[in-house]
């Protein structure tokens, strides 16, 4: 298991490079990755049945108990699979949907970074490794979204879904952290062994907060749930990928891991049944409104990752079956739609639903795929989507209240049943609009038809998959065995009544499909202004604001008034430090200073008083270096060689730099008056004293070191080096030195786009 | 940077390459002696720069193998590299493996001394791209 996730870092540092291999179909070649993944999950496929689970470990951080620990179970396989199946068939997909695109390698790298960022939620035991990936996925989901950089709204898009699973994602790392610190552990398969202890426990309300704000924001959930339309922006194949098969179910994935931990008191099963609910409900009719193919299926993939939620939070062993039930339905009708989408789009250059009609004829193969994904979103037999609507009914009518659940689920599976007509439907009946619409290459109508084939599939031999993929996850979810049957006639019963009327409802709406769409769209345009995409943007818009205003109080531009504030304050608090903890100074015995000394103290004396007399910039340039210089020189002195030949070497390139950059200053002036200039005499000789001071406080203390003694004595026979103060850089305290060249890096690639904004603004008129 | 003078020329031809071999002694030896990466990637970012000031910026690009870009970038990538070989071995990260015998000129070789290579070029390739780009507009 870590094998695979280290191939998957490993293929998306190669992907941009193999892809532009001389080869034919070079572009499939990244698809080997969830090829290798789903031949491991078949191999696996036995140990799940018996529910035996595949562990795998790798010492992180020791020191702190932090192992990357992998656990492959009945719930993460199911989820497993999906990343594999829809991962792979994405990869073909996109190799002709994107061919030729420039960018095609920086697409796949981010791709292969988002399935193994996504294994790793899936399979990570440790909660703070199932965080990391879990950020991992919204940074490559950002990247995905936003890959058509060139266009303002991808980017905007981009940036919103960032923030929104991002800020999620910091509510979630508090709310893990609560419950590894109530738990006594950060194994998630222990914690979900301690369940009593953490309900009981004080933290609990408070950790469930924080979980489900990023459950939440990541699933799309009501009032989060605007980023997911938004995210439309990207490429379509990632739609598919990550905003209706996998990405978006992580959250439902986390509240069903959880689910033995944190489930089953009413604060939780309220909370989630609330927000499913109203998520449900809002998704079906809010796509209602939408024209476009994407946003269509991107509403209704807000509604069903409601339904999901909605089950969970029911949290009964068969309203858990018809979660898990749901989401493989979903994935594989849901994907295929996009892929119909993409197709469409291909195409035709548009996915606007009223400009589209009669592509059956034009585009036969891409007709049937949509065919067989929109009957199992529609629900009707023998789909699996048809499976999923019956457990969805039984669950809810099992509900304590289920009068008024009924309702809602009811009037969102109308919607969603005719939403899935629009798309899959609509489109491909009537004249043909677009005489120049053609039939796609078979890597854009192959891989929806096999995502609708399965569901047929899965709908016939519903039996099978509920043994095989149902059980196991249902098992994890809920913590004991369970045994999960399957089957598409259970006789007639209310909930297959109620499936029946909403199958006829919806055919009745679709043949209103105009005024009901019209009705719908008046009633949305008063509610728009109120919806919390507006709170996001005010946010953001304030947020501008305040960082504008105190950038302009803080950042004046005056280089003169940053160093004055620096000093002061550490004035200010130093002085106010020492008079609080004042402990005796004891000077150290005077001794007589050496020839070089007062030679070198003579030199840096004159160098200073020059530096404020002159009125030459190159002059005080030269005489700074003369100073910094003399200070290498005196490190020499005092034996620390190391010191001297890095001062002397910054020097000489600080130089350079003030040498380089006093040619884009204006000419000298004197702007300060004179009693200004008294003033920076005082602050300078303040500073200085304090400074003495300090050297002469320190100096003066007894401190023993623990440290460096310890690296004195094993520097040698530790690291095999005879120089502790390089060693220190680059063994003992080699992290350290990672981070600061790490931030080296930035600061350069920051100056480089400053510099070049600002010749590029001198360019313009 | 236009006067041109023939002595800075001059002198250039010949103190470039001794900063640059100084520099690399001064990686090689900095494990034992005074000296490493950083040290080095100073001097020979010093050097590069004295070429830039008798020359011109575009001719430092010109004697560069690789843009300062891909210079730091790759410093970065082997200083990572350095870290992570042993976690492939099943050992915490940044643990030191080192060679069992000594090379040839380059002494004792292992991962700490790679990291150290990683910080020469990057320190060599984050001063060049700020001090060429502030030279060149």
């Amino acid at each position: 298991m870590v094998g695979l996730l280290f191939s998957g870092l490993a293929a998306t540092l190669i992907a941009p490079f193999i892809v532009r291999l001389p080869v034919r179909r070079a572009a499939w070649l990244p698809g080997i990755f969830p090829a290798a993944i789903f031949a491991y999950l078949l191999f696996s496929l036995p140990a799940m049945h018996t529910s035996r689970e595949r562990i795998a470990s790798l010492a992180w951080v020791p020191s702190l108990e932090v192992d990357l620990t992998f656990r492959l179970d009945g719930l993460g396989f199911l989820f497993s699979l999906l990343i594999a199946l829809i991962g792979l068939l994405v990869v073909l997909y996109a190799s002709d949907y994107l061919q030729g695109h420039p960018q095609l390698g920086r697409f796949y790298a981010a791709l292969m970074l988002f399935m193994t960022a996504m294994l790793g939620v899936v399979w990570s035991d440790h909660l703070l490794g199932l965080f990391v990936f879990w950020e991992l996925t919204s940074i490559s989901s950002y990247l995905l979204i936003g890959f058509n950089h060139e266009e303002e709204s991808s980017r905007k898009a981009a940036l919103q879904a960032l923030l929104v699973t991002g800020g999620g994602g910091l509510a979630l790392l508090a709310g893990l952290v609560l419950l590894g610190l109530s738990g006594g552990t950060f194994a998630l398969s222990t914690l979900n062994l301690r369940g009593e202890v953490l309900r009981a426990s004080p933290a609990y309300p408070l950790a469930v907060g924080l979980i489900l704000l990023g459950a939440l924001t990541k699933s799309a959930q009501f009032p989060f749930h605007f980023w997911l339309p938004g995210a439309m922006a990207a490429p379509t194949p990632v739609s598919a990928y990550l905003h209706s098969a996998t990405m978006v179910k992580a959250g439902v994935y986390l509240l069903a891991r959880l689910n033995p931990a944190l489930g089953g008191t009413p604060l939780w099963n309220t909370l989630l049944v609330c927000f499913g609910l109203i998520t449900l409900a809002g998704g079906a009719f809010l796509a209602l409104s939408q024209h476009d193919l994407k946003r269509l299926l991107a509403y209704t993939t807000v509604g069903a990752l409601g339904g999901m939620v909605f089950l969970l939070g029911i949290g009964t062993p068969l309203a858990v079956k018809a979660a898990l039930t749901f989401l493989l339905a979903h994935a594989l009708y849901k994907g295929a739609l996009f892929l119909v989408a993409g197709g469409i789009d291909h195409a035709t250059h548009t996915r606007d639903i009223r400009s589209l009609s009669g592509l059956a004829r034009a585009m036969p193969w891409t007709a049937s795929g949509a065919l067989l994904a929109g009957a199992s979103m529609f629900g009707l037999p023998p789909t699996f989507g048809f499976v999923a609507k019956e457990l969805l009914y039984e669950s809810t009518l099992a509900h304590p209240a289920a009068g008024w659940l009924i309702l809602f689920v009811f009037l969102a599976m109308i919607g969603m049943g005719l939403v899935s007509a629009w798309v899959a439907i609509r489109p491909f009946l009537g004249p043909l609009s677009f005489h120049h619409a053609h039939e796609n290459s078979w890597l854009l109508w192959g891989p929806p038809l096999l995502l609708g084939s399965l569901g047929i599939l899965a709908g016939w031999q519903a039996t099978a998959v509920g043994e095989l993929l149902i059980q196991p996850a249902a098992t994890a979810i809920l913590g004991e065995a369970q045994k999960v049957k399957l089957s598409l006639w259970h006789g007639i019963t209310p909930y297959f009544l109620l499936s029946l009327a909403t199958m006829a409802l919806a055919a009745m709406a679709y043949l209103w499909s105009k005024p009901v769409q019209k009705s719908i769209e008046r009633f949305f345009a008063h509610l728009a202004p109120l919806g919390p995409e507006r709170g996001y943007r005010r946010a953001m818009n304030g947020l501008i604001h305040l960082a504008n205003f105190q950038t302009n109080l803080w950042q004046n531009g005056y280089l003169r008034v940053y160093i004055l504030f620096i000093i002061l304050t550490t004035l200010a608090l130093a002085t106010g430090a020492l008079l609080f903890n004042a402990q005796g100074l004891h000077l150290p015995a005077f001794t007589p200073p050496r020839f070089y000394e007062v030679l070198l103290i003579g030199i840096i004396l004159a160098g200073v008083g020059a530096v404020v007399r002159t009125t030459s910039r190159l002059a005080t340039i030269a005489l700074l270096g003369t100073v910094g210089l003399s200070i290498s020189l005196i490190y020499l002195l005092y034996s620390a060689p190391d010191l001297a030949i890095v001062q002397f070497a910054v020097e000489t390139l600080t130089v350079i730099l003030f040498v380089l950059v006093i040619y884009r200053l204006p000419k000298f002036t004197r702007i300060q008056g004179q009693p200004a200039r008294w003033f920076d005499l005082f602050v300078a000789l303040a500073g200085g004293t304090l400074m003495t001071l300090l050297v002469l406080l320190v100096t003066s203390e007894t401190f023993v070191s623990l440290v460096s003694p310890y690296f004195n004595a094993s520097s040698l026979p530790l690291a095999k080096g005879r120089n502790v103060v390089n060693v220190i850089l680059v063994d003992f305290r080699g992290f350290d030195t990672l981070g600061e060249i790490t931030v080296l890096s930035l600061a350069a690639i920051g100056v480089f786009a400053l510099l070049r904004l600002v010749s590029q603004d001198r360019k313009k008129p | 940077m236009n006067g041109r003078s023939l002595l800075l020329n001059v002198a250039v031809r010949y103190l470039m390459p001794l900063l640059l071999i100084f520099s690399v002694f001064l990686l090689l030896r900095g494990h034992n002696e005074v000296g490493g990466g950083f040290v080095g990637g100073l001097v020979a970012a010093a050097a590069f720069m004295l070429y830039a000031i008798a020359h011109s910026p575009a001719e430092v690009h010109d004697l560069l193998p690789v843009s300062p870009r891909t210079l730091f970038t790759l410093g970065l990538f082997m200083a990572l590299l350095s870290g992570l070989l042993p976690v492939f071995g099943n050992q915490p990260f940044q643990t030191g493996l080192w060679l069992p015998e000594p090379l040839p000129v380059l002494g004792k070789v292992g991962t700490p001394f790679l990291f150290d290579t990683g910080v020469y070029l990057l320190v060599i390739g984050v001063i060049l791209h700020i001090l060429l780009t502030l030279a060149e507009d």
